[in-house]
């Protein structure tokens, strides 16, 4: 059992003109199990509030604070971050080239389970993964996100999802760019890993049709850098029908 | 910082040496004002352009097996058997201090199973040296020459290819933190032949390595690989001059660095001529370095000179960029700790050059080598 607390959390930018103030006092808790959907607007703030708890040293961190079951998640390197049980899946993953994603994958497994798992388990745990994912096997051997579609960056993503088997994980805009056949393939592996590991799961999305696949517990609408409405899975349904202006309405 | 590339249009006059002979006093002495030395720190290499009085010579080992010939011999039948003249004062004072030369010999139609490995050990002093390579018609293989050891050695490699030969020449640079070397690989790739000439610097204070080529016939195609890692207050120079005098040849050039450190400064400058006689040439040339860290410097200029309308093909590619952040973060995020995220990131940056190389001894001593150094770049990160 896992909770992520976030309390109060201001994270800026640095620009020209001095720092710029992207999430101002945004409160949210999710534990293991639990499947909270965060929507907004362009620029409201999600991809800022994804990377910040990811550590990515762009996102300043001006206050607030962020636990993991009580643990100071500030205090840790991206990497320690991630060996803790955070993930991030990110909306434009980074090529890397001349690393194969067998490599990779290995690498990454081994750091966040603390021991290198023994070849003949990790083979026939990474072929089944990707086969789950309607991966070619080939996937394996070519460079990490190099000269791959959108849609194969996403099924990398959701593959290291579940193979590294996180305690709480980060989708930032995973359903962007698919089609309905990939964003079923996408949302069974997101499914699988919230069953199989108890994943609490922060969904960050533009559009309810993700929604449909990976059934929320809770809504959350960001604007402006905070939570302006909260509530259930019929907070999506009405933002479906009437957009996000109606929140902007209910606030002024 | 990165340097744009600065190419004046060069002709060909510009770019094949007027000059090859092994006396030192028909060459002028070199400023450092000179094209070809202008990147050269002069006050660097202990006079070695002035004049070179020897003290101690290298010492050559060699580790080979039949059907290949290796054997010490005297300059004068280093020079019977073909040595090239040299084009350079440094060269030239070089071969007259030179008192033995490292020949190696594959016969014609032999086929070589494994490496012929040639260790050259630089002594401390200033010391010179020369390997000969000969590959005769149809002969196949792979010679790795290793430079190791201290001083200051000014060695060339020649090497001569028969007709419709395939050899592979490596070159090493992996002298001690003080050493400095200058070399020249002048190779002659006969018709039909095949060349792979390799060049890997990691070692020394400051390593100047020209490799040029020139083809007998139609037919030739060579290959000009290198990877250098240039760390702290070393000057890696690699020079390359391809001359495409015989039509129907081709020729590859990729060239890889990484560069950490205060001062390091890698020096990168691909010359490809296309003769009026050289109908039908391919060629490529390529250079990029990855620069890890402030404080590093990377100068690289193509200069490709074309003088027949009838080429197949002839470009290069030249670019000098930063240790992506991006790739770091992306790493890391998934637990991989920093300095562990940086060597997949760099052994990534060698991966297809050294997929070329296709050796697994030279591949797992820059892996090694590369591993090391950016251990050392971590530690002075931490300190």
């Amino acid at each position: 059992m896992a909770t992520l607390e976030i309390k109060d959390l201001n994270v800026g930018v640095q620009t020209d003109k001095g720092m710029t103030g992207i999430l101002r006092g945004l409160n949210l808790t999710v534990r293991s199990g639990e499947t909270h959907a965060i929507m907004g607007p362009n620029g409201s703030g999600k991809s800022t509030l994804a990377y910040a708890i990811a550590g990515h040293p762009k996102y300043v961190i001006t206050n607030g604070e962020v636990h993991l079951d009580g643990e100071n998640v500030l205090d840790w390197t991206v990497d320690e971050r991630a060996r803790h049980g955070l993930f991030l899946a990110m909306q434009y993953p980074v090529e890397v080239p001349g690393v194969s994603m067998s490599n990779f994958l290995r690498t990454s497994v081994t750091a966040t389970r603390g021991e290198a798992p023994k070849l003949r388990h990790w083979l026939k745990e990474m072929r089944e993964a990707m086969s789950d994912l309607a991966v070619d096997a080939s996937f394996a051997e070519r460079n990490v996100n190099e000269g791959f579609s959108g849609g194969e960056r996403k099924r990398a993503e959701i593959l290291q999802l579940e193979l590294l088997k996180p305690k709480i994980a980060v989708l930032d805009e995973t359903d962007s760019g698919l089609d309905v056949d990939a964003l079923r393939v996408v949302s069974d592996g997101i499914n699988r890993a919230r069953e199989n590991n108890d994943l609490g799961l922060l969904l960050i999305t533009h559009f309810t049709r993700i929604l449909k696949y990976v059934k929320p517990d809770f809504v959350h609408v960001i604007r402006d850098g905070r939570i302006i409405a909260e509530g259930g899975p019929e907070l999506a349904d009405r933002i479906d029908a009437d957009g996000y202006e109606q929140f902007a309405l209910e606030t002024a | 910082m990165t340097v744009p590339t600065e190419s004046a249009p060069l002709s060909a006059r510009d770019l094949a040496p007027s000059l090859e002979s092994f006396d030192p006093t028909l060459f002028e002495v070199p400023t450092g004002r000179e094209e070809e030395w202008r990147f050269t720190p002069l006050r660097r290499i202990n006079h070695a352009h002035e004049e070179i009085s020897t003290a101690a010579e290298p010492e050559y080992s060699f580790t080979a097996s039949e059907p290949a010939r290796v054997a010490t011999i005297t300059p004068v039948q280093a020079q019977q058997a073909g040595a090239l003249a040299p084009r350079d004062r440094v060269a030239a004072l070089g071969w007259a201090a030179t008192r033995s030369v490292a020949h190696i010999r594959v016969p014609d139609n032999a086929a070589l199973a494994e490496p012929v490995i040639l260790q050259v050990q630089t002594p401390a002093g200033t010391s010179a040296g020369h390997v000969l390579v000969e590959f005769g018609a149809n002969a196949a293989g792979t010679v790795v020459i290793q430079h190791e050891g201290t001083g200051t050695y000014v060695g060339d490699i020649s090497v001569l290819l028969g007709t419709g030969a395939n050899a592979t020449v490596v070159s090493l640079q992996q002298q001690d933190n003080d050493g400095v070397q200058l070399s020249n690989l002048r190779a002659v790739v006969g018709r039909d032949a095949t060349l792979r000439g390799v060049a890997v610097t990691l070692g020394g204070s400051l390593v100047r390595f020209a490799s040029s080529v020139r083809y007998e016939g139609p037919g030739g195609d060579v290959d000009l690989l290198g990877a250098f890692f240039t760390s702290a207050g070393q000057h890696h120079e690699h020079r390359l001059f391809v001359d495409h005098n015989a039509p129907d040849c081709r020729s590859n050039v990729a060239y890889k660095g990484a560069l950490a450190g205060k001062k390091a400064h890698s020096v990168w400058i691909g010359d490809v001529l296309i003769r009026a006689n050289a109908t039908g040439t391919n060629t490529y040339e390529l250079n990029r370095n990855l620069l890890l860290t402030d404080g590093a410097r990377a100068d690289s200029v193509p200069n490709l000179e074309i003088e027949t309308g009838e080429v197949g093909g002839a470009g290069h590619a030249a670019a000098t960029g930063r240790f992506d952040e991006e790739q770091l973060f992306y790493l890391q995020s998934r637990g991989i700790p920093a300095h562990e995220a940086r060597k997949l990131v760099v052994h990534g940056f060698f991966a297809d050059l050294i997929r070329k190389i296709n050796i697994p001894a030279v591949a797992d001593t820059l892996t090694a080598q590369v591993d090391q150094k950016l251990e050392q770049v971590s530690a002075v990160g931490a300190a």
